[in-house]
């Protein structure tokens, strides 16, 4: 699923066969290394044995040193030939992407901000946590953090790179392969560091021009008087003061953007599926699935959570 | 001879008068002899008594650390486990660390060395006995400090590595932070006393004739580590003691992007400390790794030279490596190439030792004692973790591994495998002369099988987690990542673990019972440790042995010839030259006191008190001023320190 | 020695506290119904009972209250304790009282001038641990459960490091109270 070994880039995957070199190379000298052990103990005398000293030999003191000489011969070639490897590599990684898709990420504790960049405001989104992007193309992370060090890290794609504050860091890949990968923080942040995971879903081009147009249209207003009442809830519970929706009267940045809520594939920093159980238990008490997460319970009834459920159910 | 001597030549003699030998005896236990009672066990200055007392206290915090790690793998055995929360997940994961880094790790390596290096090099004491008690007992104040704050929810919660600014004022309120900056510092100070006490008495009280050529090499590895220590300790303590406790404390701007500073400072400054920090726990392993071999190979180690170079050359490396712990930040790629370089070379001179001992052993014909079996466990073991060690030199691997299982499962095999294994061979080398009997070979051989199939067990899925996507110091994961199983698997390793270290605690409990029978080289071994009693007496040698040559008991059929004359009415050390350890001077060593004691506990007060107040740190240091003065007051007494001149019998420099 | 281990259970029980992490607890309570909006009483002078914030002692809490501080933009209108359009928080001057239930009742209820109502924003914990960090802006609360210095522009002394500015006997603004 997300692993090392499944690449979906050309970056992940030179990783991944400088990996199996290693592994080959590094097992086979560790073979050595145990037979040797092993094959110096075949004139092994008992513990009990008989105990006088061991004389040295001189011809066979000259003759093992030229062994070892030999050996470390061999493992200064080798480690020098894994030197001239990996730099070959970190060479084909250090390449520019050529007309690369941006996309702005900020790490806060413990949620994922997405914004993608565009001279055009009225064509950027802002999202949370999940992201989409075309196959194909460079796709260029400029990351940041608004607290603490985070580290985006997807295993399938990339390697990772720290969001430390006060820097701003840039890392690229490009997807070959269409799919959905998972992700998660990789520098420790605090008491949810381990339910800060990430989602990239990486679709064909056309696809992705779908999604975008879609992701960048505002929310409609809602015609149901019962959408309508479950959107007043939003407004009026405490919901808006953190949470935008495009569209709509709440424009807040401090938490996670909601527009097009319904369209993501996991809640909470990809914690849960979304689904309308997860997240009615979810906005409830976030406390008691992600203890230490900055959304606090909601103090609402029965009625007024369903109300609020089916609302943000339309987001899509 | 007795009474004051004006004597400027020390005789050599083969042999000594059986009453000479009885009366000088009884006279330097008198002298040096440590009297019972609560007192004396306070401001004792014997270096085995204080060696001793810091390798129980720091095996104690290896049990600790331990039970935190068991405690972790039982929360991460199953997905969305709910045995602990992440705030105490939290707290276990940074104290174990920190216990095992700064509170086992290093002070057992020290402790090895304060114990036993006088004893290699024929000396009766260490260089400066109360400091090695002050060093002491700065480590009882940190591991107090920091159990206590543990258990009134005070325990650190950041990471062993506490990057900021997670660690800063503003994400960890409270005072948890500012306990783990202040373990440091006492950590600090007691590794620092440590390593001074180590490089003076190896410099400079070794026995005549044991030349820079003749230094028995577990005495070269404690040398080497010794100042390793010296340059890396300062660095920390800046990182903690001074940057991140103003921080925290009255608001300085070390860390703080918005007014100047840079959260990347502390990276930089941590680790640099951080790497050396490892090889400062592996390489006194290392140096235990000889002794056992040519021991129980009945061999001198092939490639005396080439290891000691080993042991330098490494040691200066490691102060060149410390940026591949920050391959995942913004440096520039340059820059992270020559870490990589360095990393990956590193790994010649640990080789080059390696192939030593493999070749000794070919050439040999070993003998299978519990010793033996942990230098092998330690070759199965750390090779590996070395290994994937220079994989993670890679830059371009490690922004894959970094932060990852795959680092948890190299730690811990090189740490393990490289540190504990040649540790706890040591223990069973080493135990009947420190206290005169031998563990049991049957529980050491169910110790060994059951700890090293424990430690591959619990690590070796780690590898394979890692690269499967599980990061660190995660207090839990979803259960459709797949990592259920393969967590299951290590944390049934890490009972194997507990039970083995259970074995060995029982082995020694019920060894300690048996009577005082071990002889003096029970192993016929050929360090001058083995020449005295087993354990040894309090003054460790009755005369200064000469010594002609790398392996002293095994190069000379009848007894050692030694230096005689000293004084027995006070406690006189011999002062050698620093290369060809010549007689240069008599020195008189201090008697026990209370003091480094007393000093100790007013570093706590200084370091403990800034967590709360500045009047502390001013009141701290006023106090201190009494104990410095208590600690070095002389009286009128006259200096106890004399030259000698070169015996004409001595042996020509060699 | 019984004063001795005393004082070690009392900072013992110092530690426990200031560094509790209250993860997914019931939310303390709002204050009761009545609460003085200004000391002035006819009759004999009523001295409003000291309530316990739940968080004054506790330093996770007060560092939540910082936090959502920022976030809720109370900085828009009271700087970072100076005060701009609205008053400071961080001297000796209350308007409407600085005992917890009344800084409570200030933030949930509104007051007039512009203090918006948070009352159906905000829940009780969350106003709670906004009341003990407008405390510790004037050294009101325990000094280890104080913020220290955060991670930005430093426009005021740390919490921490502030000195304790006692409450006047406060009136509304012109100093007619007495």
């Amino acid at each position: 699923m997300h692993s090392v070994f499944d690449p979906a880039s050309p970056q992940a995957r030179a990783v991944a066969h400088l990996w199996w070199w290693m592994f080959g190379v590094g097992a086979a000298v560790w073979l050595a290394v145990m037979a040797a052990m092993l094959l110096s103990l075949r004139r092994r005398r008992a513990v009990r044995g008989p105990d006088e000293l061991m004389q040295p030999a001189p011809g066979m003191d000259s003759h093992i040193e030229r062994v070892v000489k030999a050996a470390t011969f061999v493992t200064v070639l080798i480690l020098i030939g894994f030197l001239a490897f990996d730099f070959s590599i970190g060479r084909i990684l250090a390449q520019q992407p050529v007309d690369p898709l941006t996309i702005e990420l900020t790490g806060h504790q413990w949620w994922w901000e997405v914004q993608y960049a565009n001279q055009d405001l009225s064509q950027r989104i802002v999202t949370a946590n999940e992201m989409h992007v075309p196959v194909g193309q460079p796709v260029r992370f400029i990351l940041r953090s608004r607290d603490v060090i985070h580290s985006f890290w997807m295993p399938n794609l990339t390697g990772k790179r720290d969001l430390i504050p006060g820097y701003q860091s840039t890392i690229w890949f490009q997807a070959d392969t269409a799919g959905t990968y998972r992700g998660q923080c990789a520098e420790f942040c605090g008491l949810q560091h381990a339910k800060m995971a990430l989602t990239i879903i990486a679709q064909p081009k056309a696809q992705y021009q779908l999604w975008y147009a879609a992701a960048v249209s505002a929310q409609t207003e809602p015609a149901d008087s019962t959408l309508l009442y479950g959107q007043r809830i939003f407004m009026t519970s405490g919901c808006s003061v953190c949470h935008a929706i495009s569209g709509t009267q709440a424009y807040s940045t401090v938490g996670p953007n909601l527009t097009h809520f319904k369209s993501r594939t996991l809640i909470a920093s990809g914690t849960l599926p979304n689904t309308r159980e997860n997240v009615a238990r979810w906005v409830l008490n976030p406390q008691a699935i992600k203890p230490g997460t900055q959304m606090p319970p909601s103090p609402l009834s029965t009625d007024q959570l369903s109300a609020l459920v089916t609302y943000l159910e339309t987001l899509k | 001879m007795t009474g004051p001597n004006t004597n400027r030549t020390l005789p050599v003699e083969a042999t000594v008068a059986e009453d000479d030998i009885e009366r000088d005896a009884r006279a330097l236990e008198t002298v040096w002899g440590e009297r019972p009672g609560f007192w004396s066990w306070l401001t004792t200055v014997d270096h085995k008594t204080l060696g001793k007392r810091l390798i129980v206290t720091a095996f104690l915090m290896f049990i600790a650390g331990g039970i935190e790690a068991a405690l972790m793998r039982a929360q991460l055995s199953r997905p969305e486990n709910s045995l602990i929360g992440p705030d105490r997940y939290n707290q276990l994961f940074t104290t174990h660390g920190t216990t095992m880094m700064f509170l086992f790790a290093v002070p057992i390596m020290t402790a090895m060395g304060l114990y036993f290096v006088p004893l290699m090099i024929g000396a009766r004491s260490l260089a400066f006995p109360r400091l090695n008690a002050f060093g002491y007992w700065n480590f009882v104040v940190a591991v107090v400090f920091l159990y206590v704050s543990l258990f009134v929810n005070t325990g650190p919660d950041v990471g062993w590595f506490a990057y900021v600014p997670l660690s800063g004022p503003q994400y960890s309120p409270g005072h948890r932070v500012d306990v783990w900056a202040q373990v440091v510092t006492f950590t600090e100070i007691s590794a620092l006393c440590g390593a001074v006490n180590v490089i003076v008495t190896a410099f400079k009280m070794r026995a005549p004739g044991m030349t820079v050529n003749r230094i028995p090499i577990f005495v070269w590895a404690q040398l080497v580590v010794a100042f390793m220590i010296v340059f890396a300790m300062p660095a920390v303590a800046t990182g903690s003691t001074l940057m991140l406790a103003t921080d925290r404390a009255v608001s300085m701007h070390w860390f703080n992007p918005s007014e100047g500073g840079d959260a990347l400072l502390w990276q930089h400054v941590f680790w640099f400390f951080g790497h050396p920090e490892v090889y400062i726990i592996f390489l006194p392993a290392l140096g235990m790794i000889t002794p056992i071999i040519e021991t129980f190979c009945r061999r001198k180690v092939f490639g005396y030279t080439p290891i000691v170079m080993a042991n330098i050359t490494t040691a200066f490396f490691a102060f060149g490596l410390w940026v591949h712990h920050m391959f995942a930040t913004p440096i520039p790629e340059l820059g992270q190439s020559l870490f990589t370089a360095a990393s990956i070379l590193i790994a010649i001179p640990t080789g080059i030792q390696i192939f030593c001992w493999l070749a000794t052993m070919w050439i040999s014909r070993p003998q299978l004692t519990v010793p033996i079996l942990f230098v092998l466990g330690f070759l199965f073991t750390f090779v590996n973790g070395g290994i994937t060690g220079v994989m993670l030199a890679s830059v371009a691997f490690d922004k894959q591994a970094h932060d990852t299982f795959f680092v948890v499962a190299h730690l811990h095999y090189v740490l393990l495998g490289g540190g504990v294994m040649p540790l706890f061979g040591a223990f069973y080398f080493w135990f009947p002369k420190m206290t005169g009997r031998k563990l049991s070979e049957t529980l050491g051989k169910w110790h060994f099988w059951l700890f090293v199939i424990g430690v591959n067990v619990t690590f070796f899925p780690m590898h394979i987690l890692g690269l499967e996507g599980m990061p660190r110091r995660v207090y839990t994961y979803l259960a459709d990542t797949g990592w259920g199983p393969l967590n299951l698997v290590a944390s049934i390793g890490a009972a194997t673990i507990a039970i083995s270290v259970l074995l060995f605690v029982i082995n020694v409990i019920v060894t300690m019972r048996r009577p005082v029978n071990a002889g003096a080289n029970p192993w016929n071994s050929s360090g001058l440790e083995w020449s005295v009693a087993s354990p040894p007496p309090s003054y460790n040698f009755l005369y200064a042995p000469l010594v002609e040559s790398r392996h002293p008991l095994w190069d000379i059929s009848v007894d050692l010839p030694v230096l005689t004359g000293f004084r027995t009415d006070r406690r006189e050390v011999l002062v050698t030259t620093t290369f060809s350890a010549q007689p240069d001077s008599r020195h008189e060593g201090p008697t026990p006191s209370i003091w480094p004691l007393y000093l100790a506990l007013c570093m706590g007060v200084v370091f403990i008190g800034s967590i709360f107040s500045p009047w502390f740190v001013l009141g701290g240091v006023g106090l201190s001023v009494i104990g410095l003065a208590g600690w070095g007051w002389t009286g009128s007494k006259p200096s106890g320190h004399e030259r000698v001149s070169t015996p004409a019998a001595m042996p020509e420099r060699a | 020695m019984r004063n001795a281990f005393l004082i070690l259970v009392a900072i013992a029980c110092a530690g426990c506290e200031r560094e509790e992490r209250r993860l997914n607890q019931p939310s303390p309570p709002a204050p009761t119904q009545f609460v003085a909006q200004v000391p002035l009483q006819p009759g004999p002078t009523f001295v409003a009972t000291a309530t316990e914030a739940p968080f004054d002692d506790n330093a996770y809490g007060t560092s939540e209250g910082e936090r959502l501080f920022s976030q809720m933009n109370c900085v828009g209108c009271h700087a970072h304790g100076g005060g701009s359009m609205g008053p400071a928080l961080m001297d000796d001057q209350w308007i409407y009282g600085s005992d917890p239930s009344q800084i409570f009742a200030s933030i949930a209820e509104g007051r007039a001038n512009g203090m918006p109502a948070w009352k159906y924003r905000l829940t009780n914990e969350q106003i709670w641990q906004i009341v003990s960090y407008v405390r510790s802006l004037s050294a009101l609360t325990p000094k280890g459960a104080r913020p220290s210095r955060s991670d930005q522009m430093m426009v005021k002394p740390a919490p921490a490091q502030t000195p304790n500015a006692k409450p006047k006997r406060s009136g509304p603004p012109g100093g007619a109270g007495h």
